[in-house]
C-alpha cells in the first residue's frame, strides 16, 4: 500500500456548516403585523387575497408585497422592508 | 559567460554532441543537466540529476538538446537541438563542432510528456490549487467520499485530484482565481478552478473545459434566469446546443443518437454546468429545486448541431454569432418526444405533421407559454432541401404559419377540458409560440422520417424575463 495521501479538492462553495436556528414563532398574533408576499405567480394574488380577507376579519394588520418575477429571488430592498415593518410573513406559491 | 545544457540519454542528438559538449567543458563554465540518466553523458566528470525535472521546468525547456548563455547571470540566448551555426554564435567558437552535420533535430523534453506540465507545475509552485483539500481515508473509495459528500447527481463523479484539475485548468488560458459570475440559488461566486473541479467530476476532458465555462457563463446571464429554471416545478433543465468548429475538434456528436448516451462530450459538458450549480449554487432536488418530475435530461443534456450542409444557417449564426466562431446556446427545455411522421413526402405535408407534434408543448391547448426545439432529422430535412426549400428562414416560416390555430379550439372549456386559454381571445387566430421561440436545429442519423421536440419551460411565457441565450466560446 503506498503511504501516499489522496486528496480531493472541494467542488462546493465551502460554506460553513452552522446552521442558523430559526427564531421562534409569535406565541399569539396579537398585535402582529402580518406580510403576504406575492411571488408573482399567475393565482398568487387569488391565494393571498383569500388569506388577507380571511386574516383581516380576525383583526390583523396586513402588508402586501410583491416580488417582480418569480423567476429570481426577492429583491433585497423586499426582504428588508418585510424585516422593517412586519412581525411575520406568508409567502404565496400558486399552482 | 556561463552556458548550461539539458540534454537526456534517450536522445541521439543528445549523444551526437557529447563530443561538442566535452569541447565547451574545456573552454567554458559549463553545467549540464541530464533529463534521464545522471550519469550520461558519461564523458564528462559531473553532470547535474534533473530526473525531477526541476531545472527543466524552470527554464521553459521544450527540446534536448538545449544551451543556454548567461552573462553576468543573465540569459542572453539558447539554441536548441543541434545546429552548428547557432551553437558557434552562442558560444562564440568558431570551429565547435566542426565535424558534426550541420543540423539536426533534438528531441522533445521529459517536461513535455503527457501530464507532466501540470504535474510539474503542482509541484514547483506554477499553479497554486485554494479550493479545501479533502483527505480521503486510506482503503475508502474516493468515490464513495463523493456521494457521502453529497456531490454527487447520483451517478459515480470521477474523483477530482490535483492532477486532474490542473488538466482540467490546461484547457484554459484563464485564471484560475478568476470569478466567472454569482451561482444561484446560493449566490456564490464561482472561481474558474470551482468549475474545473465540477468539469472533471463530470468526466469532461480538458479539451471541453472551454465550452464549459462558455455554459456556466451562459446560464449566468439574468435573462436566462437560471434560479427559477432550478427552482422550478417544471420539468426544464439547461439544455445545451454547440455550433462551431469547436464540435469537430472535441468530437461531438450531431449525428445518430445525438440526443442519447455515447458520446462523451454530449454526455458530460451538460452535466458539468449542473454539478456546478449544484455543488457551488446549492441547487440540490427536493430543496430548492422542486421539480414535480424532473427528467432525465437534468443530469445534463448536451449535443450540437449538423452544420455538414452548406445551405443551412446554423443555430448560432442565425442566432447573431460571427460565421467561424463557436457558441452554446442555452434553452430551458424538458426531455425529448418524437414526431413520426414518415409518411409526409412534401414540404407542406411535413410541416403539418410536424406542427401537430409541436402543439403538445407544455399542454396541446396551451399558447405562447412554453418555447420549443425542434430536432429536426436528415430525412425530413431532406424533403424541404429536394424542393428548394432547404434554407432556415423558409423551414421557420412555414412552420410559423403551420402553428397557428383558431382561438375558439383554445379557450379554456373547448374540447371538454378547462385547460385552456383566456375565452377572450376566442375569435383571434393563435400563435402557437412567442416571436423567436421555436429554434429549429439540425441533428441527427438518417433512416428514419422522425424529428424530435425538446419543450420548454412555462416560464417562457414572460418573454421579456426568461429568454434563450447564446454565449460564445473562447478557445
Amino acid at each position: 500500500m503506498s503511504n501516499e495521501r489522496y486528496i480531493m479538492r472541494d467542488p462546493t462553495a465551502e460554506l460553513s456548516s452552522v446552521t442558523r436556528p430559526r427564531l421562534n414563532p409569535p406565541i399569539n398574533l396579537s398585535g402582529a403585523t402580518i406580510g403576504l408576499l406575492s411571488i408573482s405567480k399567475e393565482r398568487s394574488d387569488e391565494f393571498l387575497n383569500t388569506v388577507a380577507a380571511r386574516l383581516a376579519e380576525q383583526g390583523h394588520q396586513v402588508l402586501r408585497f410583491k416580488k417582480p418575477t418569480h423567476t429570481k429571488p426577492a429583491p433585497e430592498t423586499i426582504l428588508q422592508d418585510i424585516v422593517a415593518q412586519c412581525t411575520v410573513v406568508v409567502e404565496g406559491l400558486a399552482d | 559567460m556561463e552556458l548550461t545544457a539539458i540534454v537526456k540519454r534517450d536522445c541521439e542528438t543528445c549523444q551526437m554532441v557529447v563530443s561538442v559538449l566535452s569541447e565547451l567543458s574545456e573552454k567554458c563554465q559549463l553545467i549540464v543537466y541530464s533529463q534521464d540518466d545522471p550519469t550520461f553523458p558519461e564523458a564528462l566528470g559531473s553532470v547535474r540529476d534533473d530526473t525531477a525535472l526541476e531545472e527543466s521546468y524552470r527554464q521553459g525547456i521544450e527540446a534536448v538538446p538545449t544551451l543556454i548563455r548567461h552573462d553576468d547571470g543573465v540569459e542572453v540566448g539558447r539554441a536548441i537541438g543541434w545546429n552548428q551555426a547557432e551553437w558557434q554564435e552562442l558560444t562564440a567558437l568558431a570551429d565547435l563542432g566542426a565535424s558534426l552535420p550541420p543540423s539536426r533535430p533534438g528531441c522533445g523534453s521529459r517536461t513535455l510528456d503527457p501530464g507532466m506540465p501540470e504535474r510539474l507545475a503542482l509541484r514547483y509552485g506554477g499553479l497554486t490549487l485554494n479550493a479545501r483539500e479533502i483527505e480521503v481515508p486510506p482503503d475508502v473509495d474516493p468515490i464513495e467520499v463523493a456521494y457521502d459528500r453529497g456531490w454527487s447527481d447520483g451517478l459515480p463523479v470521477v474523483p477530482p485530484t490535483d492532477l486532474r484539475v490542473a488538466q482540467m485548468l490546461s484547457g484554459t488560458t484563464r485564471r484560475p482565481d478568476e470569478i466567472i459570475g454569482v451561482i444561484p440559488p446560493n449566490l456564490i461566486d464561482c472561481t474558474v478552478e470551482k468549475v474545473a473541479i465540477n468539469a472533471v467530476m463530470a468526466g469532461c476532458r480538458p479539451e471541453y473545459f472551454p465550452v464549459v465555462l462558455a455554459a456556466v457563463e451562459g446560464a449566468l446571464k439574468p435573462e436566462f434566469s437560471m434560479h427559477g429554471l432550478l427552482a422550478t416545478l417544471w420539468f426544464s433543465g439547461p439544455v445545451l446546443i454547440v455550433n462551431g468548429p469547436v464540435t469537430r475538434r472535441i468530437g461531438m456528436n450531431a449525428a445518430g443518437n445525438a440526443l442519447g448516451q455515447g458520446n462523451r462530450a454530449n454526455s458530460t459538458i451538460g452535466r458539468a454546468l449542473q454539478l456546478v450549480v449544484r455543488n457551488v449554487g446549492g441547487g440540490i432536488p427536493g430543496e430548492i429545486d422542486r421539480s414535480v418530475l424532473g427528467n432525465p435530461g437534468k443530469v445534463g443534456f448536451c449535443f450540437s448541431e449538423d452544420e455538414t450542409d452548406a445551405d443551412w444557417t446554423g443555430l448560432n449564426i442565425a442566432r447573431g454569432a460571427v460565421p467561424g466562431s463557436s457558441t452554446v446556446t442555452l434553452f430551458h427545455g424538458d426531455g425529448v418526444h418524437g414526431i413520426n411522421a414518415g409518411l409526409a413526402t412534401n414540404p407542406e405535408s411535413l410541416t403539418n405533421a410536424l406542427a401537430m407534434g409541436l402543439f403538445s408543448v407544455t399542454h396541446p391547448k396551451s399558447c405562447e407559454w412554453g418555447n420549443a426545439i425542434l430536432v429536426l432529422c436528415p430525412d425530413h430535412y431532406a424533403i424541404y432541401k429536394n424542393a428548394g426549400l432547404g434554407r432556415r428562414t423558409e423551414i421557420e416560416s412555414m412552420l410559423w404559419e403551420a402553428l397557428k390555430r383558431p382561438g375558439r379550439e383554445l379557450i379554456r372549456g373547448a374540447q371538454g377540458t378547462e385547460e385552456g386559454i383566456d375565452p377572450e381571445r376566442v375569435e383571434e387566430m393563435i400563435n402557437k409560440f412567442h416571436v423567436g421561440g421555436l429554434l429549429v436545429v439540425r441533428a441527427g442519423g438518417k433512416g428514419g422520417g422522425m424529428s424530435g421536440v425538446i419543450g420548454g419551460w412555462t416560464a417562457h411565457r414572460n418573454p421579456e424575463q426568461v429568454q434563450i441565450v447564446s454565449q460564445e466560446i473562447k478557445l
